[in-house]
């Protein structure tokens, strides 16, 4: 089984181990030292972990497509916000009648611009299966229908980039209107319960971490699963050398379609995660900013890896936290040096400069690889 | 003026020393101060963030508040919603601070509401906004829409003479919710349907062309017009330039700004726009001792003799200085007592007179319009007779007609609904 | 400043009006009570209290008045002196005696009381004037004078204009008069004939007048109205679309604009530059700093900026290129982190160096206003002046492109790197020339754009994106399709924007940008041959 390959692996297993393990302390300090120990995890930290796996989710999703497809997608914000705009719906409607106004039905953004009823794209969402199904189905369907145009009509390279980082600016732009009914700019928040649990407890929030812990290490299996299978090969080689793949007879635009949507799809469940975490979610997430980000957590991690990407992801926001609070105007000094510095004099990013990757696993340096980038 | 200003100087520079040396037997007082020092919002809100450092280093220059010295606590919530609630968190969980003064967009404010009443603080909210909250923990020192738009449309309405009204805004909660309140006001004092041209456009809108050519041809209908502008930060420069261009003065089409005050107008040629209003509780210009006094130490502070001061500032101002009324009052820092001790507290405002904590916790405000003058400045031009009490809940929503917020004991409610005679919402919640 | 202007049109009129006004001075003690009636009255008396001090024949009236209008009569509080600010900027202004014009130094704004002015005071003084100007000597001030009388004549006027009809020489005056007074006719008295002379008029208070006529009781009378307006509507039509077209031209420049330097870099050299918006900001910075170097001369500041923010921003190309660009030959992905990482850094720059504040950068003179073609149609100037620069700089380009050794070596090295440096051209100097040249004209654009919009930290953030899709919708590489591309889009928006506003038109074309790609996977025009596929 594809699935059940990567568990056999080492570098997967050592991967699972230290991210178990990882879940395992953060839960024993938060649950069994007392809240004055220097030892003790606040619910405040764990809750910043969660974010992070979640952002390493991401990143994982989008090494899929970047590391082993050759595409860099500057839209995946788009999908992982889908994925937390079907969440917020349904935490909305979770609400019920304990909004501001008391209404039943329609959320608080909805009563007072004077809507009289929910609009039909909100049915469904009191429903947490139908709700969850939509957090793959919503960034799915739009990888589907997005990768089918692009690769059939073998968009590729710099157009492909360019033309993911228009749909998720398309998409910000259309968020943000009122008309929409999905708050605007204000976005879903002051939610309170997921699936009959307070979200406002402690308990409830180590849930959600635990959750984020667990989804991370099922996508990181799926993506080790089809990087080692047929498929991955046959991915690797359209980045290395599409023509040439299609040209032995590959169908090489099946197998980009079906590794994008997976992808969006992992993104999406990474941002369902997020948006009970962090308490809201509005478009600012659909900002093309946001979405070269997450490529250059990728890229400092190190390409092609996986893991790089987690700890790409990681130190990014680690570093976002502690800096931020410390120095705010060295901030964007520190973030955009890093970048030219990890691009220019750390190709294979952090990953590449500790553990050496296996020569197949990275993006191949030779000229033929750079086919269809420009 | 030199020597002035070396007095101020040696005050300040007393002050500082003795904030040093006085080493507070007890805990010092932490205040959190959760604005953006980096990102977009960053222009607007680090002139809060040293605002509330002035207010603090002055406070305990006086001996702190209960013997207590003040200690600010800092952070970056970098323009990021999602950043502000962790923040806030922090804040409150971290570092355990007693009070919160921060946010600016609507947006940021949501985001961390249900932190902070979570974790039972306190949170002290500076800017307009558009009503429709009143939460047990925030108290809004800034204006309710019954507080600057009402006002500013009577004055037009009344003392010039408009009969036909462009809303304009970007399209964001804040002129959403204040454009129906007005529209529903107009219609309520008989302007038709067709005088009212509403129009929204994205953050940053930069080609105003079409939008101020059809404002331009609504304008001509041989009415009066007037625009009505909640139009956010950036977009300004385009608009009001596009507006100068295509031959639109003040005398023929007023527009009347919410969100344009002094510092927006620092980063404008202002030449073009004299004679435009806008519409505050507070402008740099206003003539009171008081306000002189605060232009001074703020100068001083920021060392810097063109530095502006704002309607958020003051708002700041009034916010810091009812948080030590209350504590003095309660005799301590406990947030449940501070709550209660502050519905009732008055202090001076910077325009001569008083502002009082009402029980729904917004404060009572006088209304400014201003005409913009050539050093970018506004020029007094009306002021309501009396201030005016922040209403959370308009009365021209449909949906918050009948709600009304008390914070008091025994009704302790932010919407409560008068004709079925419930508190809704958050309340029973917390009730159960 | 409009208003001054026609403050010392209004007392040198009066001043041949009213006898002995010119040399008089009022006895010191009345004109203390008139500055004080002024001050002290309610807005609404205000009116009458200009025109006692107008009419008291005081010849330093016209000074009082001028900073009146301005906000800059005041009081003293102390001692009730009244005062002309002469700068009012900061805590402490500089003024002068309003009686004697002895210089007082400076007084704290705490002692100051500024004798209030509003909107309506300086618009009566406007429609005084408009009266006053009919008789000028000047033809061009009777004409905006009689232009402004339509819709503002009433009764009292309605017997003199005839007269003035008679009297005038100029045609232009005399047809603006003439409208004026059918306006009159058509509005008040419903004037089967004054209908008329308004048919075919794009007025807009003459179209007001023929509503109103619709709407009378005489049969006739709203016939010929409707019939007028008619005629009217058509012409507007035309007038609109017109409008239209103009702006998209205009906005379809901006695009080009900011597109056209990124052509270069990212169309020519296959750096995907994202940083390209910061070298956009750095040239607007540059107008900026002109302008603070230059204090006065706006216009003259401007023009120097041209060469400047050219250099400014060339200058920082090859600092990009030398430091970042040239350790990522042919790893195009990568150099957009990097170049991402440059625009965080250097908007940081401005941010720490400058201000977070956004800057003013002032129009000259000879920038503002608009050219009016009729009544319903005026061009405005910044967009004009705009779209001529946009076209020169694609002409200066095309000539360096086509024409010039170094555009042919840039050919030559995009198109075949190794042949090229076999056939002894330098490459690596071609590369930096290529870089700067594609910066310069960033910075160009931001001279242009800071004329347009806000020169602040995010200013390059903002057109980023839109400069990716010009250059991506015209097929990467091509000039040409850089310039349609920008002025395809541009048209494309500001034809949507009526019909479903501004948000869902920008959305609009980026779907169809999205979908053209997929038609079309390289854009308007792709490149051809073996260099398309390198």
């Amino acid at each position: 089984m594809w699935l059940t390959r990567p568990l056999a692996e080492r570098s997967t297993r050592t991967f699972l181990g230290v991210l178990f393990a990882a879940l395992v302390i953060v839960t024993v300090l938060h649950v069994f030292t007392p809240q004055d120990s220097a030892l003790h995890v606040s619910a405040y930290t764990v809750t910043l972990l969660g974010k992070y796996l979640c952002y390493a989710l991401l990143a994982v999703a989008v090494d899929l497509v970047w590391g082993y497809l050759g595409i860099l997608s500057l839209g995946h914000g788009a999908f992982f916000a889908l994925g937390g705009y079907a969440m917020g719906m349904y935490l909305m409607r979770q609400i019920g009648d304990r909004g501001t106004y008391g209404d039943p039905v329609l959320p608080d953004f909805m009563v007072f611009l004077n809507w009289q009823e929910l609009p039909w794209y909100w049915l469904g969402f009191d429903m947490a299966w139908f709700a969850f199904a939509m957090v793959l189905l919503a960034p799915g369907l739009l990888a589907l229908v997005f990768g089918f145009l692009a690769f059939r009509s073998r968009v590729t390279g710099v157009y492909l980039s360019i033309i993911t980082q228009a749909l998720t600016f398309a998409l910000m732009l259309a968020f943000f209107r009122n008309e929409m009914g999905f708050g605007g700019n204000n976005g879903l928040t002051d939610f309170r319960d997921i699936l009959g649990f307070n979200l406002r407890t402690d308990a409830t929030r180590l849930g959600l971490f635990l959750a984020t812990g667990v989804a991370l290490a099922i996508g990181f299996v799926i993506c080790r699963g089809i990087v080692t299978s047929k498929l991955g090969r046959v991915a690797v080689a359209c980045r290395d050398a599409e023509a040439r793949t299609r040209f032995l007879g590959y169908r090489v635009e099946r197998v980009q379609l079906f590794v994008f949507v997976i992808s969006a799809m992992l993104a999406g469940v990474a941002g369902a995660l997020y948006v009970p975490q962090v308490g809201i979610i509005n478009p600012s997430e659909f900002s093309p900013l946001f979405s070269i980000e997450i490529v250059v957590w990728v890229a400092l991690g190190g390409r092609a890896t996986l893991y790089g990407a987690v700890i790409g992801a990681v130190l990014v926001n680690y570093a976002k936290t502690v800096l931020t609070g410390v120095m705010p105007d060295a901030w964007l000094f520190a973030l955009g040096g890093l970048f030219v510095l990890v691009t220019v004099f750390l190709p294979k990013g952090i990953a590449g400069l500790v553990f050496k990757p296996k020569k197949a696993a990275a993006p191949a340096n030779n000229p033929d690889s750079q086919e269809a980038t420009v | 003026m030199s020597i002035r200003k070396h007095v101020k100087l040696g005050l300040s520079a007393l002050a500082l020393s003795i904030s040093f040396s006085a080493v507070a037997a007890e805990d010092p007082i932490k205040v959190g101060i959760l604005h953006s020092l980096s990102g977009t919002m960053a222009i607007s809100e680090s002139a809060l963030k040293d605002t509330m450092l002035m207010l603090i280093e002055k406070q305990n220059a006086a001996g702190g508040i209960l013997g207590r010295q003040l200690e600010p606590v800092v952070v970056d919530p970098a323009s990021n919603w999602p950043l502000f609630a962790e923040k806030a968190r922090e804040l409150l969980a971290k570092d355990k601070v007693d009070v919160i003064f921060g946010n600016w967009t609507s947006v940021s404010r949501k985001s961390v509401l249900p932190v902070i009443e979570e974790l039972n603080g306190l949170l002290f909210y500076p800017v307009q906004y558009e009503g429709e909250e009143s939460s047990e923990n925030v108290f809004y020192t800034g204006a309710a829409p019954n507080q600057q738009a009402i006002p500013a449309v009577n004055y037009l309405m009344n003392d010039i003479g408009v009969e036909r009204w462009v809303l304009a805004g970007t399209d964001y909660v804040y002129p959403r919710t204040t454009n129906k309140i007005l529209e529903t006001y107009l219609k309520a004092q008989g302007v038709a349907a067709e005088d009212i041209m509403i129009n929204y456009t994205p953050f940053g809108h930069s080609d105003w062309q079409a939008i101020v050519s059809d404002i331009k041809a609504f304008g001509s209908a041989g009415k009066k017009t007037a625009v009505v502008s909640t139009i956010n930060g950036d977009a300004n420069v385009p608009f009001y330039r596009e507006l100068g261009n295509q031959g639109i003065n003040a005398a023929d089409i007023p527009v009347v700004a919410f969100s344009v005050g002094e510092q927006e107008l620092s980063g404008i040629d202002t030449g073009p726009l004299v004679g435009h209003l806008a519409a505050w509780n507070y402008f740099m210009s206003v003539d009171a001792e008081a306000n002189y006094d605060f232009i001074d130490a703020w100068v001083a502070y920021t060392g810097k003799e063109d530095a502006v001061t704002n309607d958020p500032m003051e708002a700041h101002y009034i916010g810091f200085n009812m948080y030590v009324e209350a504590v003095k009052k309660a005799g301590t820092t406990d947030v449940n007592a501070v709550k209660d001790a502050i519905i009732g507290v008055a202090v001076p405002n910077l325009t001569g007179g008083i502002a009082t904590m009402m029980p729904n916790h917004h404060i009572t405000k006088p209304v400014l319009i201003g005409e913009i003058q050539d050093n970018g400045q506004f020029s007094v031009v009306w002021q309501t007779p009396s201030t005016v009490v922040g209403d959370a809940w308009s009365d021209f929503l449909p949906g918050s007609k009948d709600l009304i917020s008390d914070w008091r004991k025994p009704m302790f409610c932010g919407n409560f609904n008068v004709v079925t005679g419930t508190c809704g919402g958050k309340a029973a919640v917390a009730a159960e | 400043m409009g208003i001054i202007r026609l403050l010392s049109q209004l007392l040198l009129v009066c001043s041949l009006f009213w006898p002995g006004f010119a040399q008089a001075q009022v006895e010191d003690t009345e004109a203390q009570q008139l500055l004080t009636a002024l001050a002290d009255s309610s807005f609404a008396e205000k009116k009458a209290v200009v025109n006692r001090i107008a009419s008291s024949g005081d010849e330093r009236a016209r000074g009082w008045l001028e900073s009146f209008a301005s906000n800059k009569l005041a009081r003293i509080e102390s001692s009730g002196q009244f005062i002309i600010v002469t700068d009012n900027r900061g805590r402490d202004w500089t003024v002068q005696s309003a009686l004697t014009g002895e210089n007082l130094g400076e007084f704290s704004r705490r002692d100051i009381d500024t004798v209030r002015v509003n909107n309506a005071l300086r618009g009566e003084l406007e429609d005084i004037l408009s009266v006053i100007d009919l008789k000028s000597p000047d033809q061009s001030s009777r004409l905006t004078a009689a232009r402004a009388l339509k819709g503002s004549v009433d009764s009292a006027l309605a017997e003199r204009v005839p007269g003035l009809i008679d009297s005038e020489q100029s045609e232009p005056v005399r047809a603006a008069l003439t409208e004026a007074l059918a306006i009159y006719r058509v509005a008040e008295q419903g004037d089967l004939a004054a209908v008329e002379t308004l048919s075919g008029s794009l007025n807009s208070q003459a179209r007001a007048a023929l509503q109103q006529a619709m709407r009378s009781d005489d049969p006739a009378l709203v016939a010929a109205a409707t019939k007028a307006m008619d005629s009217i509507e058509q012409k507007l039509t035309l007038n609109r679309a017109a409008e239209t077209l103009y702006f998209g031209l205009s906005m379809g420049s901006v695009l080009v604009l900011a597109a056209i330097g990124l052509a270069i870099t990212f169309g020519v050299m296959g750096v995907i530059n994202m940083a390209h918006g910061e070298l956009i900001m750095l040239g607007a910075y540059t107008t900026w700093g002109m302008q603070q170097l230059l204090p006065g001369q706006p216009g003259l500041a401007l023009i120097l900026s041209i060469p400047a923010g050219f250099l400014v921003a060339a200058l920082a190309g090859v600092v990009i290129e030398r430091t970042v660009i040239q350790y990522l030959k042919g790893r195009p992905l990568e150099t957009l982190l990097a170049t991402f990482g440059v625009s965080l850094i250097l908007q940081q720059l401005v941010r720490t160096v400058v201000s977070p504040l956004n800057r003013t950068v002032i129009t000259p003179e000879w920038m503002s206003g608009s050219v009016m073609i009729n009544e319903a149609l005026s061009l405005t100037l910044n967009r004009l002046y705009v779209i001529g620069f946009a076209l020169v700089v694609f002409a200066g380009l095309m000539l360096i492109m086509r024409k010039t050794r170094l555009g042919l070596e840039v050919r030559a090295v995009t198109q075949n790197r190794a042949m090229a440096r076999s056939m002894g051209i330098r490459a690596t100097r071609v590369d930096i020339l290529t870089f700067a040249l594609g910066s310069g004209v960033a910075g160009l654009a931001g001279v242009a754009l800071s004329q347009i919009t806000n020169v602040g930290p995010n200013l390059g953030q903002s057109y980023i994106i839109d400069s990716f899709m010009v250059v991506v919708f015209g097929g990467v590489g091509n000039l040409w399709g850089t310039l349609l591309a920008g002025l395809t889009l541009g048209t494309i928006n500001q034809l949507l924007e009526p019909w479903v506003g501004a948000v869902l038109a920008k959305i609009m074309v980026l779907v169809m940008i999205i979908l053209f790609i997929q038609k079309r996977p390289r854009g308007l025009f792709p490149q051809k041959g073996r260099a398309a596929e390198g």
